[in-house]
């Protein structure tokens, strides 16, 4: 794709990926060999109006998004002249409403996290169960999915509903947020899209049924477009930039591990965790609580399809630790608290703080530390801590062997967990398969570079991106009768603490 | 059980007072503060300052705080932080160079490796991260001894592992200052016959050196093949390691340099 509004005479070397995440956003940009060669990073601001609640400020957002990209740039010496497009992966569900005209948000956006639609999602399952939807949309009605969001938002700003029947309030996740911000178009990609319980996985186009049932007009909805081409040219201070991929995170992080064959998958650690399979060109409905999903589609090819094993706790148990009870003064610290101890001293720390996740889909259940002694310190329970993540994970992998009828080889792993080697050689040893990483631990920001980059002829095809696939660190699973006997007492004592999360909940609970 | 060392307390109240601001002291002011001769005070500064802990401004002769407290205080960088803060610039580095890369800092005179990343051609490699590395024989040992302001060099340590490793204290010296001054080192068969090393220094917001950060390979890799370039490390590889060393510094908050 060319454009007459930039100059033909610059050279464009770079990609740069805009990353908009739940805690922060940043931008990284990217050479032709897919390496980092500079990379900008602001945090926003964390709202908490009510316990379960977590908004963000959409026009803050937008403010840090064009920092970092400025930042980026500046950084390298660069302008945007230097870049060949830019591509824009995003925290998936985060649901945001904004006035078409004077661009101002309604409300502030509602955080994939937050679990106000709570009761509304109860209903919505009193009538037909959980998974009444799960065969149209491939996802089981919970709070985070994007349609309850925008039910709540139509509900409960005055007017909104009225408004947004007339088009004249839109709906957005924060690609669509972004790309409209940027370009002044209305429209999202299908793994976003994929994520609202109100597509069709079969059509990739919104459906009548689901929007009636949910309560949403459709004509507050972005046009649902292809991960990769280019949705618009960007004006004001990026004037003229290509604006060329969106995917939601993890699907990101899937195009950016180079998962492109049926079969191949990845997990990602950051604040939640998640493990998505490539499953080819056709939809697999799980029936072990897994998510069915869009993984990617470029341009007019065929949509790839994914299954997903979502972890809500894994990181974010880290920040937990360190904010809350304070015995770290770093996220990073806790390998260094663990390892002051050799096990986790039969401690256990299920952190359903939310409910729990994938495979078991429990609303109702809260976090425990079981197994406590008095002989447990600090430095068992960062073990606990860091345990939680790859029991989690062992528990979907588990979901993802029985739906797919293959057993998981290797684990590709990526995120900032990765760092953290105490914890990935935990989960070689949990899962018994090994774990790699690969050279690029930044896989969200180099699956949105990926897909901007073929969008705009900058890469030629998913094979040269294969090439720039390399193995970084490899984690082997300890072998042997002990090894067998310790994983399978850990993995027997992990399932009694999640027993002991369920039902916790009570009708009188908020 | 001696009682207290009248000469260690004076000094730690001296240390007391220089970290009670940002402000400088001269001589005369610790000595008024202390209620000490001036020349007790200074003899106990010179000491000081021989072991690093203080530091005299070449230009007012006044007394500071030195870095080397700085490296044995609390607020000593956590090495996994120092790995989590350095992941993507050590993988930069191994994808532009093409050879491994380590990241380490020193460990009881030694290199402890405390990051590793795989040469990037997809072959079979074993993660090194916890081991322990000579540090007068490889490129990270010697950029670290070299900015370690505690002396560390322990000449009975001085191994020889190949007729290259330098065994000669005085020489090693020689070669420490004039890492020091270049801002990187090498390693040319000193370790392994036929192996190479490159290193360059991670500072954090002080202008301390918290680890240090190099590539390894073959030496038909990563030096010059004939010529005066034969033996000398490749100023292309030498480039992006000392870009990767200072785009860590900068995310620690050092001063662009």
């Amino acid at each position: 794709m060319t454009t007459n509004t930039r100059d033909a005479a610059v050279s464009h070397r770079y990609i740069a990926a805009i990353d908009q995440g739940t805690t922060s956003s940043r931008c990284i940009v990217f050479d032709e060999a897919g390496s980092i060669v500079s990379v900008a990073q602001k945090e926003h601001r964390q709202i908490f109006p009510k316990p379960g609640w977590v908004e963000h400020d959409a026009q803050e957002i937008w403010a840090n998004v064009l920092d970092v990209v400025h930042g980026a740039l500046q950084k390298m010496s660069i302008t945007v002249h230097d870049l060949a497009a830019v591509g824009i992966t995003n925290q998936r569900e985060t649901t945001v409403l904004w006035d078409a005209t004077t661009g101002e948000p309604v409300h502030n956006a509602i955080v994939w996290q937050d679990t106000r639609t709570d009761q509304l999602v109860r209903e919505l399952a009193a009538d037909g169960g959980q998974d009444r939807f799960r065969a149209r949309c491939g996802l089981p009605l919970a709070t985070y999915f994007a349609g309850p969001k925008i039910r709540w938002l139509l509900d409960n700003v005055p007017g909104a509903r009225e408004r947004a029947e007339r088009g004249e309030v839109l709906f957005g996740t924060m690609d669509t947020w972004l790309i409209w911000k940027l370009t002044g178009r209305h429209v999202t990609d299908v793994t976003n899209a994929s994520r609202t319980m109100l597509m069709d996985l079969a059509t990739l186009d919104w459906d009548d049924e689901l929007l009636a049932a949910m309560g949403v007009p459709r004509a507050m909805l972005p046009e649902i477009r292809s991960s990769a081409e280019v949705y618009g040219h960007a004006t004001g201070t990026l004037e003229g930039l290509p604006v060329a991929s969106a995917l939601g995170d993890q699907q990101a992080a899937l195009f950016g591990q180079t998962c492109y064959a049926p079969g191949e998958g990845k997990c990602t650690y950051g604040t939640g965790s998640f493990l998505l399979l490539n499953t080819g060109e056709q939809p697999v409905q799980s029936a072990n609580g897994l998510l069915t999903t869009v993984g990617y589609k470029i341009g007019d090819q065929p949509a790839t399809y994914a299954l997903e094993g979502a972890i809500a706790v894994t990181g974010s148990l880290v920040q937990w630790f360190r904010d809350n009870m304070g015995l770290i003064a770093s996220a990073p610290e806790i390998e260094t608290l663990a390892r002051t101890v050799d096990d986790n001293g039969g401690c256990y720390f299920v952190p359903a703080f939310a409910g729990l996740f994938a495979p078991h889909w429990r609303g109702d259940a809260r976090g425990v530390i079981a197994g406590l002694t008095g002989y447990i310190t600090k430095g068992h329970l960062a073990r606990a801590v860091l345990e939680a993540t790859a029991w989690q994970t062992r528990e979907v992998v588990d979901a993802m062997n029985a739906d797919s009828g293959v057993e998981l080889t290797t684990l590709k792993v990526d995120g900032g967990m990765t760092a953290n080697n105490l914890l990935m050689q935990f989960l070689s040893d949990v899962l018994d398969v090994p774990v790699v990483r690969p050279i690029i631990a930044e896989t969200t920001c180099l699956g949105a570079a990926y897909a901007a980059g073929l969008a705009v002829g900058f890469w030629p095809s998913t094979d040269a991106l294969r090439e720039n696939w390399h193995r970084a660190a490899e984690w082997l699973p300890a072998t042997g009768d002990a090894a067998d006997a310790l994983r399978d007492k850990g993995y027997r004592k992990w399932k009694k603490a999640v027993q002991r999360t369920m039902d916790w909940i009570d009708e009188d609970d908020e | 059980m001696p009682g207290p060392i009248q000469s260690i307390e004076r000094a730690a109240a001296i240390l007391r007072l220089l970290s009670g601001g940002a402000r400088k002291m001269g001589v005369a002011e610790l000595a008024t503060a202390l209620g000490l001769p001036k020349g007790t005070v200074h003899g106990i500064l010179r000491t000081l300052q021989h072991v690093g802990f203080v530091e005299q401004s070449p230009d007012t002769g006044k007394y500071q705080l030195g870095a080397a407290l700085f490296h044995i205080g609390s607020s000593y960088l956590d090495v996994n932080e120092l790995r989590t803060r350095a992941l993507n610039w050590s993988d930069s580095l191994a994808a532009r160079s093409k050879e491994s890369v380590r990241i380490g800092t020193l460990h009881e005179g030694q290199v402890l490796v405390v990051h590793h990343v795989f040469r990037p051609d997809n072959s079979s490699q074993v993660l090194e991260v916890g081991a322990l590395l000579p540090a007068h024989a490889s490129a990270l040992g010697k950029v670290l001894l070299a900015n370690d302001p505690v002396d560390q060099l322990d000449p009975a340590r001085l191994t020889g592992f190949t007729p290259a490793t330098c065994t000669d204290p005085d020489r090693l010296r020689a070669v420490l200052a004039e890492v020091r001054s270049r801002g990187w080192a090498s390693d040319v068969e000193e370790m392994v016959e036929g192996e190479v090393s490159v290193a360059a220094p991670i500072r954090d917001r002080r202008g301390v050196t918290v680890g240090a950060i190099g590539i390894s390979g073959p030496i038909e890799r990563l030096c010059g093949l004939a010529g005066e370039d034969a033996g000398t490390p490749r100023a292309e590889l030498v480039s992006y390691v000392r870009e990767a060393a200072r785009a860590i510094s900068r995310d620690l908050g050092a001063i662009p340099w």
